[in-house]
Parts: structure tokens; C-alpha cells; sequence
């Protein structure tokens, strides 16, 4: 796993179970039932009940029923629902701050379900942290204080615990705030502060509540991306808990969409999208613009046609009658993309008696990168009447992008409503 | 039938006279061990309030209201006030009674706060401690008197017992809501970086119902003040003997004199006491403009952990 030594504080982490390695969390068959003599609840006549009637029977609400989840290490895994569906407490019961009323939870290999309460304060101290909704920032610490305040629970000296402290504030870009006091700042630098005192102690997993979700727009998004370049650079493994579907998208490696404390479907972004598991997720989905998610290599499709280079003027012409076209891409050997050809072009050079068609004859379109979303597409498409060519690094010609292929992606989900 | 059977009777008087009996039998030995405790600890407290010179008490006081009221002038207003406490020719008599309220209000802080923390920490604590508190606030003071006086004789000793038990409720009320108050994302964000119990106390839940404890010692100390007057129906001396004395003699002047000396002794202690309970101005202190005493404030907080 990728923890790095911490110099004075925690002792090496033991040898992970070689089963383990790679799964930073594994939850297996986690219930919550909050209520009286909770217990019950699993009894087989009660268990597969739907949430209404068992409460009707029992008093007994269901916060999670049977939740099994894998994340990989380095992966940034989202958990989303709607409110009740049982999100944040999972979340919280990875660090026990919601007890699992059955079920096993492993957490970097240790079996947080199993510890005594002295082994769950060190466990919290050491290897998760966790970033809040509403902060819980404490009003009378300063920024500084705040920020050093799980490395003081911990037990690290002052100096070297403000030194961390204060590398965690310049990552988060609170440099020459540290004397000052949360009231004083903004709802989304208090967040960085929470983030801060999260990332002060290395830990090697974050979790994170609905971190941005009281923040306005702006400074939502400005978040997100820094979040995602923050996971670039110090590749944690980070729980991020969402209920709004672009902040998923955007965020998640894999996203595990919940209902009513059940999971309903663990998957990629677009997979997500482009397959909803049923019509919760295809409902939850149906708002969310797919022009954010999917790339160019998501809809783009093989070109009708192609020259080659070495291929003469009145071969080409003779393809173009033969196929009816009036312009065509050409690409070099190894298929690297050179431009278009129009049948202007081609009638050119074939009475000027040229034998190959060279790069300098062609029109050249700009090609883009497959993992570009289409919402940035919209404005080159629009204004090209050919599709987009998309190349590689090494300028290979993958395919193309076609306006009525955008189109479709972006109706899909509707095809039913 | 309108009137209530003779023949049902619960005679709890009884109970309670022997019950008194038997703890006056049995555990005499130790009232008159705390009586006597309590006794040298309010002689020494009187004495160091009188072998202060009464312009140093003035100015003191003076100077610390100024300090807590942030104002030169309540300052002056406050020295003002003891000063004709003085002219009153009732100096050792406040200061008699402060000495009283002093111990009082101490006892009371030291056992009602971790009252207070207990009731908010338990439920079952806080069930049981409610009625309670709500008994000793509505029944009558006077009450008090009879135990106090079979436990302890005549003197400021039993008046000071009595106090306590006048005095307690508000300071245990108010650190059990001030507790119970601080946001529970606060709690759960400390709880989630591995605070234990012990560091939710002190570094979270005790500062931020800082507040709310300090109304609640002001109250203390205000009741504190206010049963003295009826404390003194049980020999203790003080302006509640003065007031006692001019309700006797029918003497308005002197009553009103004394009376007015209580009122000026309240104002002085309110005043101060509850410009301690005001919330920490904490926005623009940035490193450099630091004042002194706001990072030894900061400093003092950081300490217990």
C-alpha cells in the first residue's frame, strides 16, 4: 500500500493479508438497523421485508441492508443516493461512528468491526480520515489549530505536528491563514481547513461527506478540481459520498449508486449512464447531462472512408465516384492522420498529373484527444461541416466524431421517457 | 365525601423527623467535623477580605471592571457603588457577607459543574437530577433552614449550606445544556479523529459551553446573594443581620440603608460575572496583532489535554 513512513508517529503498519492487497475497504453483508433490540430485524421472517412494513411490524428502521462493497487502493470510489438511502451511514460506519448492527468491515486490512474501543481510537487516529458536510471545525482553535488538531490526538509534538499541520494548509491553498479563527472565513475555505486536518496526518484513506455540497457553485467546482488533482498527486484512496449525479460523475473512478441502505449498482461513470441497472438509476440519471461524461472515444465511430497517401489522384478520384463522396481523410502509413481531401482537390492534382496526394494539397482539420467530453466538442462540431477527426499522441487516426453521434449519446437515457 | 378521608394518612413528617434523629445520632460526629472545616475556611476568607485596605477593594474592583466591561467609566460606576456601601458604615458587614457568598459560589462551581457534566453525558443521570434541581428551586428557602440548623447549630455555617442548595441549580442546569447544545458535527468530526471522552471534554465540549457555564455561575452567584438575607434568620451576621435587625425595629432607614448595600453588592458582582460570560471575541486576531492576554486565553484552553 502506498502509506509513507511517518517519521515519530504510527508503528509500521503489519504486513497486509496478501488476499488483501490491492482492496482498501471490504464491507460484507452490513446491516443497520436503528431501533429497539435491532438484532431481530435479521431473523429470516423479517429480513427480506420491504422498509415500510418492517417498520410497521418492528419500529425498526433499516439504515443499511446486506451492503457488500469492494475499493481498491488509489481509487476514488463514490457512494451515492438520495437522503435515506443510506450513504453517510455507511460511510460512518467505516470508522464506527455508526455501529453495523451485523456484518464485517475491513478497512485497510484491519477489521474495524472486531476492535475493542482503545484499538478503534488508535485506528481513527492513524490510518482514515474524514472530511464533513458541515465542517466541525472547532470555533475556538485557529486555523492552525484546527488543522494539527487529529495529529495532537494522536500524540505528535507541537512542532513537528504545526509543521505537518501547516504543509497541509499550503496543499490546500491556505497558506497566511493559519492565525486566524474559522469564523472568519468562508464556507468553502472552511472546507479546506476540514480538508486540511484531513490530509495533516497522511492517512491512507480518506473519506468524505458530502464535502462540497454546502458550498455554492463556483466554488463546488473549483473544489472538484482540485480534489481531483490533489488524488493525481498524493494518490489516496479516498470515499466520497454525493447526492448529486455531475459531482459523481465527474469524481468517481467506480460509483456505487444506493437505495433505501441497499447497493444498487456498483460501475464506471459512463457505464452508469449508458446502462442503468434499473429505473432508480435510469430516474437518477435522467438530469444528469451526459455531454459531461462521455468522451469522444465514447461516441466516436470509424470513417467511411480513408486515402492513403501513396494512393494517386485518380485512384482517389475513382474511389470518391465509385462511393459517392465528395471529401475524404487521408493518413500516412501506420494510419497517422494527415488531413482532408476534397474532390477539388483531388481533380486538382490529378490534372496537374501528381501521382501521391501530399500533406501540403490538404485541408487540415484540427484533430482532438479521445478523453475530451463532448460538451467541449460542441462548439469545434457545430462550426466543422466534417466530423472531428480524433488522433492519438502519436497522431494516429482512432475514428471519427460525427454530430448525429453526439446527438444520440446525448438523448440517451430518453429513449423510453 | 367532600372532604378528604381522615382515615387515609401518610405520615411522612414522621419518616423524616426520624430520619434526621437517626443521622444526627449517628453521623453527628461528621457534621460537626465539616461544620468546623467550613467554619475556619469562612473566618480565613472574612479575614483576608478585611485585611485588604478598603480603597485597595475599591480600586481593585474598579479596575477589574474596567477590564471586563471594556468601559473606564463602568469602572468608575462600580468603585462608586462600594464606595457608598461604605459610607452606609456597612464595609465589615458586606464584606461579612461577601465572604459568605465567596465559599458558597466556589462550592457550588466545584460540585455543580461536574454535576452538570455528568447529567449531560447520562441520561439516566439526568433523569434522576432533574426533579431534584426542580425541588430545591421551588421549595421554599426557609425550608432549608431546619436541616441546616439541625446539622450545623446557629452560624454562618449553616447559612452557607443553605446557600449552596439555593444556589446550585442554575450552574448545574446550565453546564448540562451547554454541554448537551455544542453541534453535534463538531462532536462527530473531533469523535472521528479518535478524540476519546476526556478529549471531547476539554477540548471541545467545555470550551464552546464556556458561555452557557459562565451564565449559569453568574445566576449561582446572584441566588447565592439573595439568600443571604434568609440565611441570616440562622445567626448569620452580615447585611442580611442588618436588614433582619431594621425589620425587627421597624427602623425604614437603617432596613433601607442595608437593603441598598445588597442591591449595590449584586450589581457589582452581575456586572462583572456576566461580562466573563460574554463569548470570546475571536474574528480579527491574526499572529502579529495578537494582544497578549487573548493568546494566554488561547493558550490556557489548549493546556488540559
Amino acid at each position: 500500500m502506498n502509506s509513507q513512513p511517518v517519521p515519530g508517529g504510527s508503528p509500521p503498519p503489519a504486513p497486509p493479508d496478501p488476499t488483501e492487497t490491492g482492496i482498501a475497504v471490504r464491507a460484507k453483508g452490513v446491516w443497520k438497523v436503528f431501533g429497539r433490540n435491532p438484532e431481530r430485524v435479521l431473523e429470516p421472517k423479517f429480513r427480506d421485508l420491504p422498509k415500510k412494513e418492517l417498520q410497521r411490524r418492528t419500529g425498526c428502521v433499516v439504515g443499511l441492508r446486506d451492503v457488500t462493497l469492494e475499493v481498491k487502493t488509489g481509487e476514488l470510489f463514490v457512494l451515492m443516493g438520495l437522503s435515506g438511502s443510506g450513504k453517510s451511514t455507511m460511510i460512518r460506519t467505516l470508522l464506527r461512528l455508526v455501529e453495523p448492527t451485523a456484518g464485517t468491515l475491513h478497512v485497510d486490512g484491519k477489521d474495524v468491526s472486531a476492535m475493542s474501543h482503545k484499538e478503534l481510537l488508535e485506528f481513527r487516529r492513524n490510518l482514515v480520515s474524514m472530511v464533513f458536510q458541515s465542517y466541525g471545525l472547532l470555533p475556538h482553535y485557529t486555523v492552525l489549530e484546527n488543522a494539527a488538531y487529529g495529529l495532537r490526538l494522536r500524540g505528535d509534538e507541537k512542532d513537528e505536528r504545526e509543521a505537518r499541520a501547516m504543509e497541509a494548509l499550503n496543499m490546500v491553498g491556505l497558506a497566511g491563514w493559519e492565525n486566524y479563527y474559522p469564523a472568519s472565513l468562508s464556507g468553502g475555505m472552511q472546507q479546506r481547513v476540514g480538508l486540511a486536518r484531513a490530509l495533516a496526518k497522511n492517512p491512507d484513506i480518506l473519506l468524505m461527506d458530502e464535502p462540497f455540497s454546502g458550498l455554492d457553485p463556483l466554488i463546488r467546482r473549483q473544489l472538484q478540481d482540485e480534489l481531483v488533482d490533489l488524488q493525481s498527486d498524493i494518490g489516496k484512496t479516498i470515499i466520497f459520498v454525493t447526492h448529486d449525479l455531475p459531482e459523481a460523475l465527474k469524481l468517481g473512478n467506480r460509483i456505487a449508486i444506493m437505495r433505501d441502505g441497499q447497493v444498487i449498482q456498483v460501475a464506471e461513470p459512463e457505464e452508469i449512464l449508458s446502462n442503468p441497472h434499473d429505473e432508480y438509476v435510469r430516474a437518477f440519471t435522467r438530469d444528469a447531462s451526459p455531454a459531461r461524461v462521455f468522451t469522444a472515444s465514447t461516441v466516436m465511430e470509424e470513417p467511411d472512408m480513408l486515402l492513403y497517401r501513396w494512393q494517386g489522384p485518380l485512384t482517389a478520384r475513382t474511389e470518391m465516384e465509385r462511393q459517392k463522396r465528395e471529401w475524404s481523410f487521408v493518413v500516412d502509413r501506420k494510419r497517422t492522420y494527415l488531413g482532408v481531401a476534397t474532390r477539388d482537390v483531388i481533380e486538382r492534382l490529378a490534372k496537374a498529373k501528381h501521382t501521391t496526394v501530399e500533406k501540403e494539397d490538404l485541408m487540415y482539420l484540427e484533430p482532438v484527444r479521445p478523453d475530451v467530453v463532448i460538451e467541449d466538442l460542441f462548439g469545434v462540431v457545430s462550426s466543422e461541416s466534417y466530423p472531428l477527426p480524433v488522433t492519438d499522441e502519436d497522431g494516429k487516426l482512432l475514428g471519427v466524431v460525427r454530430p448525429r453521434a453526439i446527438l444520440n449519446a446525448l438523448s440517451t437515457g430518453d429513449d423510453d421517457a | 365525601m367532600r372532604d378528604f378521608p381522615t382515615w387515609i394518612r401518610f405520615p411522612v413528617a414522621d419518616s423524616v423527623d426520624r430520619a434526621m434523629a437517626w443521622v444526627l445520632a449517628n453521623l453527628g460526629w461528621f457534621f460537626d467535623w465539616v461544620g468546623d472545616v467550613g467554619l475556619q475556611i469562612l473566618i480565613a476568607v472574612e479575614r483576608t477580605l478585611l485585611f485588604i485596605p478598603w480603597w485597595v477593594a475599591i480600586i481593585g474592583v474598579g479596575v477589574v471592571a474596567w477590564r471586563a466591561l471594556g468601559r473606564v467609566r463602568s469602572g468608575i460606576a462600580m468603585a462608586i457603588l462600594l464606595f457608598l456601601v461604605g459610607t452606609f458604615g456597612y464595609w465589615p458587614h458586606a464584606m461579612n457577607t461577601l465572604s459568605v457568598v465567596i465559599v458558597a459560589v466556589v462550592f457550588s462551581i466545584a460540585v455543580g459543574i461536574p454535576l452538570g457534566i455528568l447529567m449531560a453525558w447520562n441520561n439516566t443521570a439526568r433523569n434522576i437530577l432533574t426533579p431534584i434541581l426542580d425541588a430545591m428551586q421551588t421549595m421554599p428557602s426557609f425550608v432549608y433552614l431546619i436541616p441546616a440548623l439541625m446539622l450545623f447549630g446557629l452560624g454562618r455555617v449553616p447559612a452557607t449550606f443553605a446557600t449552596v442548595i439555593y444556589a446550585i441549580p442554575p450552574v448545574i442546569r446550565l453546564t448540562n445544556v451547554g454541554i448537551r447544545e455544542v453541534p453535534a458535527s463538531v462532536i462527530e468530526a473531533s469523535t472521528a479523529f479518535g478524540a476519546g471522552r476526556w478529549n471531547l471534554l476539554f477540548d471541545v465540549q467545555l470550551p464552546l459551553a464556556r458561555p452557557s457555564i459562565m451564565v449559569g455561575v453568574n445566576q449561582t452567584t446572584m441566588m447565592a446573594l439573595a439568600m443571604v438575607v434568609i440565611g441570616s434568620m440562622i445567626g448569620n451576621r452580615g447585611l442580611g443581620m442588618e436588614v433582619l435587625l431594621a425589620i425587627n425595629r421597624v427602623n425604614i432607614g437603617q432596613g433601607f440603608e442595608a437593603g441598598i448595600s445588597i442591591v449595590f453588592l449584586a450589581i457589582v458582582i452581575d456586572r462583572i460575572t456576566t461580562a466573563f460570560a460574554r463569548p470570546k471575541k475571536v474574528e480579527e486576531a491574526t499572529g502579529e496583532d495578537t494582544e497578549p492576554d487573548e493568546a494566554e486565553e488561547a493558550n490556557a484552553s489548549k493546556a488540559p489535554a
